[in-house]
């Protein structure tokens, strides 16, 4: 609570909406698994997979596509980021701070038709 | 000290007011798309078919609460949580009313775009938990596409910052007061709305969890009340998404003078919310490649070209 009395902005009623919302979530779902009946059955035991025997381990080896998406979110989420502090000031920055911006959405568009180019974001 | 009593009776009230129209939501939602579709829907219990949020919700509360043996019990356990905390969180920066706001950050819309990004973590640690190839596929699928879809989210709201020149809700919904942003803004209007459904996961972009391929999706393995964490979020997801929406780009509580404030934000928020079921009522799904070009190659290339188009046109209007 000190902590956050020092911060220029009230971040009390942050936390105080954080303690409501995990006590909503931690008594609603220790009620329902006090509530509910218990009954252990062999079906229950294996995972659903549409009333076929299951075959192996969940847990295989998936396309690398995911993989692939979620590097470039890194990316480009980074590289998003900088406009955030540019759009909020970017009165004051003027003509100039514009013209900064444009060569930077260049450089990041040239990423961008560079991966279309090969193909990162082609899904089969 | 009456202060903090005071945040503490909002924020109580707040959450209350937010569940019960989440429970709410089931009920509306599957009378209006029973009304789109020409049929009756639930009508059955209690007048009009109101009491079975009720029954729903008891439903819910008494069902087996099934941890699976095969499944990662804390990690199970753990996923519905966050998505209903992160999404109750995000709620604490809106301006309900000129009095009823949680808390005015000056960074509000960060703080909005941050919370909104744990949702995520929900879908992947459920479905990876779950131990299921359902689960995961959906799992994999929802995570790609609320990431790809995240990055250009922001961005298209960053016109309205540079409109208001704030990260604040409440200084945002107060320039509007001459006009609505989406009268400036309409291209980031239909972008962030987008990005918002693709981000909560609704139909027509519900491919995380596409019933006639993966069950359930990530959610097929959960039962009782922790399914009802998932659905709880995906309406309070829907509700926030909305209010967000009514306060960037409609103007947030401002309206003719013979309703409360409120009243006007309550109203624009229904609207949107009733927007979101007709899409589901009228749209078909897409496939998951074509969900993936439409974000990265049409829609982050135009959220840049709207963003550069607001800035040479507000700089060229300022000029002296």
């Amino acid at each position: 609570m000190l902590l956050l009395e020092q911060l220029p902005v009230n971040y009390a009623p942050v936390a105080f909406q954080f303690f409501v919302a995990v006590g909503f979530v931690v008594v609603t779902m220790l009620a329902t698994h006090l509530i509910g009946p218990k009954r252990k059955t062999s079906d229950k035991l294996t995972p659903f997979e549409s009333g076929v025997e299951v075959q192996g381990n969940a847990r295989h080896p998936m396309s690398v596509k995911y993989f692939l998406v979620a590097i470039l979110f890194v990316l480009f989420d980074v590289e998003v980021i900088f406009m955030y502090p540019w759009a909020v000031n970017f009165r004051e920055l003027g003509i100039l701070g514009m013209l900064e911006m444009f060569t930077f959405m260049i450089f990041l568009l040239l990423g961008f038709i560079y991966i279309i180019k090969k193909g990162a974001l082609n899904w089969e | 000290m009456s202060e903090t009593l005071n945040y503490w009776l909002v924020i109580v009230g707040i959450l209350f007011v937010l569940l019960n129209i989440a429970a709410f939501l089931i009920w509306v939602e599957r009378r209006m798309l029973a009304l789109w579709q020409d049929r009756l829907g639930p009508n059955r219990a209690g007048p009009f078919g109101l009491l079975i949020i009720l029954a729903d919700t008891l439903k819910l509360f008494f069902k087996e609460d099934w941890i699976p043996p095969f499944a990662d019990r804390h990690v199970f356990v753990i996923a519905p949580a966050v998505i209903v905390i992160s999404v109750l969180l995000s709620f604490a920066i809106i301006p309900f009313a000129p009095a009823i706001q949680i808390v005015d950050l000056n960074i509000g819309l960060l703080f909005f775009l941050g919370m909104s990004s744990l949702g995520v973590y929900s879908i992947v640690l459920g479905g990876w938990a779950s131990n299921n190839k359902y689960s995961l596929l959906g799992a994999l699928r929802g995570a790609s596409q609320m990431i790809s879809y995240e990055v250009f989210m922001g961005l298209s709201l960053m016109g309205v910052v540079m409109l208001s020149g704030s990260f604040s809700l409440r200084t945002i919904v107060e320039a509007q007061k001459d006009y609505w942003f989406v009268l400036l803004q309409p291209v980031g209007f239909v972008i962030f709305f987008i990005a918002g459904i693709a981000e909560t996961h609704r139909l027509p972009f519900d491919i995380p969890e596409a019933e006639s391929e993966l069950v359930a999706g990530f959610h097929s393995e959960y039962s009782g009340m922790k399914f009802g964490m998932f659905f709880i979020g995906e309406y309070l997801g829907i509700t926030l998404i909305s209010s967000i929406t009514v306060a960037l780009f409609f103007g947030g509580w401002l309206g003719p003078a013979f309703l409360p404030p409120l009243a006007w934000f309550a109203i624009k928020t229904a609207g949107f919310i009733l927007f979101f079921i007709l899409l589901r009522a009228s749209l078909p799904r897409p496939r998951y490649d074509q969900l993936m070009e439409y974000g990265w190659k049409i829609l982050l290339p135009l959220t840049l070209l709207n963003l550069l188009v607001t800035g040479g046109i507000i700089l060229f209007l300022n000029q002296p």
